[in-house]
């Protein structure tokens, strides 16, 4: 590893859960130097509109992703089989709003 | 040429300008990184407390001014005095300096006033009170942000280290005015309207001290100096910093966004 890439601070993903939600999303990413920095500087940088009640920050090295070059592999398959859309189904009345 | 304002000399009304004022011009102080810090989530950061620092000075300026009872709204305080008529202590008004000076005085001065602020929840006057309510959640951010920052610096690299241990030496001196106590001070105590400031040095010295300690900073020794921008009496910096504050509205009197 060269001088230049080790003075970088580390890159962080960050995650934020909004009033109305269950789940965080992911709205970003970071540089900070160490994970209580990474959380405040995701504050400062995501929520400054209300938009958050929780943060997550993950660093953007510790995440596995599939491989984009195998995406047809991954994903085409799927495309003729609808019948795995529960689209076939009649609801009973009770349940309309699902 | 807009003219100047002159301000009452008041107790009350002199106890709350030390205070927006502070507020006010230590914004200003940290809104000059606003493109400038070392990196983009950092100068965002700055700018956003520098920001919450604006908001606390418009709602005090405010209520001075109703205070004092002579119609002077929020930007004719911030804009339309002379240099003599601000009481923001001397600490905020000196130049920004680099990082290690604007991380110092961050935590010393949000120190300050997230024990100002606590206290102020309980005046006697409910509008202050109630600034005081919010603006007491900032400062605790402020000082979080500023004092793990100290850490890094403090007990960082060799350079940082020194950067860190420079700015104590050159704003040390400065904190003592903090804690110096007088009439108007005096009166806000019995009044309820407010603590006196000298009350709040031990407390001070208590969230402080540990923090240098562990970023390994050691504060210089007592001094017999003592800054003077509470009285209205300043560095040779205000000036500077008043005249890029008030071209536009010396220039445009009333102009409004």
């Amino acid at each position: 590893m060269n001088e230049t890439v080790k003075s970088e601070w580390p890159l962080w993903e960050v995650f934020v859960r909004n009033k109305s939600g269950l789940d965080h999303k992911h709205c970003g990413s970071l540089h900070a130097a160490d994970p209580k920095m990474a959380i405040q500087l995701a504050r400062d940088v995501y929520t400054r509109r209300q938009e958050g009640t929780s943060i997550w920050v993950v660093r953007s090295d510790q995440i596995v992703a599939s491989d984009p070059g195998e995406k047809a592999m991954y994903f085409d398959p799927m495309e003729d089989k609808v019948y795995r859309h529960p689209t076939f189904y009649e609801l009973p009345k009770s349940l309309d709003h699902m | 040429m807009q003219a100047s304002i002159k301000v009452s000399r008041d107790p009350a009304v002199q106890y709350l300008l030390r205070l927006g004022d502070s507020c006010l011009i230590h914004a200003q102080r940290l809104a000059e990184w606003c493109g400038h810090a070392p990196v983009l989530e950092e100068d965002i950061a700055l700018s956003n407390m520098a920001l919450d620092l604006v908001g606390q000075a418009r709602a005090v300026l405010t209520r001075a001014g109703e205070l004092e009872g002579a119609g002077h709204d929020e930007d004719q305080l911030a804009f339309l005095r002379d240099e003599r008529d601000y009481l923001n202590l001397t600490l905020v008004e000196l130049p920004r300096g680099d990082f290690a000076v604007t991380v110092l005085r961050n935590f010393a001065m949000a120190t300050l006033l997230k024990l100002l602020w606590q206290r102020l929840q309980q005046s006697t006057d409910a509008e202050l009170a109630a600034i005081a309510g919010k603006a007491v959640k900032e400062a605790r951010y402020h000082q979080q942000h500023a004092g793990d920052w100290l850490l890094r610096l403090g007990d960082g690299t060799e350079e940082s280290a020194k950067r860190a241990s420079a700015a104590l030496e050159l704003l040390w001196p400065y904190v003592a005015e903090m804690f110096e106590s007088d009439a108007v001070d005096e009166h806000a105590a019995n009044a309820g309207l407010g603590p006196r400031w000298a009350d709040l040095r031990d407390e001070w010295m208590a969230e402080v001290m540990p923090v240098l300690n562990e970023a390994k900073l050691k504060a210089p020794a007592e001094r017999a100096f003592r800054s003077t921008g509470k009285q209205g009496r300043h560095s040779e910096h205000m000036g500077y910093i008043l005249a890029e504050m008030q071209h536009l509205q010396r220039a445009f009197p009333g102009g409004v966004w």
